[in-house]
């Protein structure tokens, strides 16, 4: 190309840019739509994970539907208490601070515990083993272990143990809900931070065939049921369940007479975190 | 007579979406409302019909009287890039609620290939100015009625028993293939 070409390239490519860039500008100043300036007070102050855990398309979108009064303060579960405190601010509003919610995995049916019925090889995600022949253990109800829920969650904060099974790193869950999304078995649950008992198990099955299916499954023996008194724990079809406004709250529990150690309290979150996961 | 024939070419028998198969991105993503269709098939004939006329007028009057075709590519980019923006400022002024229907599509269409194939077809063909202009009146024409067409049997989709395993984006590729085999239809019809 010689000097000529470059140099007409140069001078019409460039005219043609200022040309429209000019046009622009003034079309910008014509069609200009004045916005509320707390929009981007708010946005700023937002996490700006754009999880889309709120119900809206990110955080700008959220922070617009906030300033016209149309969302909750406390749809953002990944705000600290502070930004939901500035923002209020902003917004003139009261802070409602909400407890913050944790992922809880409700299911202790690793390698180790759960029988298994075949050799599953094909694509390794819990949607696809659960399509296809509902994964390789006999547990119909319990957590396939190909870590969907890992893959699904914007902040690392699930790994997947020695035992298969995914482990919640608490420091990290924001309580978003995408992993409870993702689990094509509904085993994972959020539940607010205070809640520290926990029956971790899913199994509807009858209690012959559950104690078969894994060594901690829920097999309907109703000793806990008994060990409390009445409707804090209720019988939902051979799986105990644990009605947490009654009860759930405080540690002291028998939870030493579950026959299968699937009756769980987390005594503390630093026990929980003992294992993080290296980034 | 020509002119008549391009408009039919481009709106039907040769339809961008359908049958060149460009444009898939917003014939998708913006057809679950049948509104919102209206808007942004409107939205891209207004581009389309600007950008054949300009680009034909850089083409033949800057392109080729200085032998840079070479830059036809930039300077066509250059040219729906601005008119987009210029779209996206008015339609936002005009109407916020449709500014949140379309959302990204609306600035996606910078990189709609449908309008860049446009262009590059006017050129291709040796179009004349008016044949561009009719030529990207129909494409635009075309653009709009597949999204309609798409839109309005999303709309239905919604009251039907689609098996659960299709619902969502399943359902919408099978949909988006039988209507390009209608479409196919017609080729063969006009050969322009």
């Amino acid at each position: 190309m010689d000097l000529t070409a470059l140099l007409v390239s140069m001078v019409s490519m460039g005219g043609l840019g200022a040309l429209f860039s000019a046009g622009l500008s003034l079309a910008n100043k014509r069609l200009q739509v004045v916005e509320d300036p707390r929009i981007r007070e708010v946005t700023e102050a937002l996490p700006g994970a754009n999880c889309g855990a709120c119900g809206y398309a990110g955080c700008a979108h959220y922070a617009e539907k906030l300033v016209s009064g149309e969302a909750e303060l406390t749809a953002c579960n990944v705000a600290s208490s502070d930004a939901i405190e500035e923002i209020a601010g902003l917004l003139g509003i009261e802070p409602t601070i909400t407890e913050p919610k944790v992922a809880r995995i409700m299911c202790q049916g690793g390698l180790a515990e759960a029988t298994r019925k075949a050799e599953y090889i094909g694509i390794q995600s819990c949607l696809a083993a659960d399509l296809m022949v509902g994964g390789e253990k006999q547990c119909s109800y319990g957590c396939l272990g190909y870590g969907d829920c890992i893959d699904s969650c914007p902040f690392d904060a699930l790994y997947l143990n020695d035992n298969g099974l995914p482990v919640v790193v608490e420091d990290r869950c924001t309580g978003c809900g995408k992993c409870v999304d993702a689990c094509p078995r509904g085993v994972i649950e959020l539940h607010p931070k205070s809640h520290r008992l926990f029956i971790l198990c899913k199994n509807h099955d009858a209690p012959k065939e559950a104690r078969r299916m894994c060594t901690k499954a829920c097999i309907g023996c109703q000793i806990c049921v008994r060990a409390v008194s009445d409707g804090q724990i209720i019988m939902d079809d051979n799986l105990a369940v644990i009605d947490y406004n009654l009860y759930g709250q405080e540690a002291t529990l028998p939870t030493d007479r579950c026959p299968t150690d699937c009756l769980v309290v987390f005594e503390n979150q630093a026990v929980m975190n003992e294992e993080v996961s290296p980034q | 007579m020509k002119i008549i024939l391009i408009f039919i070419s481009a709106a039907v028998i040769n339809n961008f979406v359908l049958t060149y198969f460009l444009g898939l991105c917003p014939f998708v993503g913006v057809s679950k409302r049948l509104s919102s269709a209206v808007s942004m098939g409107m939205a891209v004939t207004f581009v389309m019909t600007i950008s054949a006329c300009v680009t034909w007028l850089i083409y033949n009057l800057l392109l080729v009287p200085y032998h840079i075709e070479i830059l036809e590519y930039v300077s066509f980019i250059l040219v729906i890039a601005s008119l987009v923006q210029l779209v996206e400022m008015f339609v936002r002024k005009i109407s916020k609620p449709l500014y949140d229907a379309l959302g990204i599509y609306l600035p996606l269409i910078t990189t709609n290939c449908a309008i860049l194939g446009l262009a590059l077809f006017a050129v291709l063909r040796h179009y004349n100015f008016i044949e561009s202009l009719v030529f990207g009146i129909g494409a635009g024409a075309g653009f709009t009625l597949a999204l309609v067409i798409m839109a309005g049997i999303r709309e239905e989709l919604e009251l039907a028993n689609v098996p659960r395993y299709f619902k969502g984006a399943g359902i919408t590729m099978i949909i988006a293939a039988s209507l390009a085999l209608a479409f196919m239809g017609f080729s063969g019809l006009i050969s322009i």
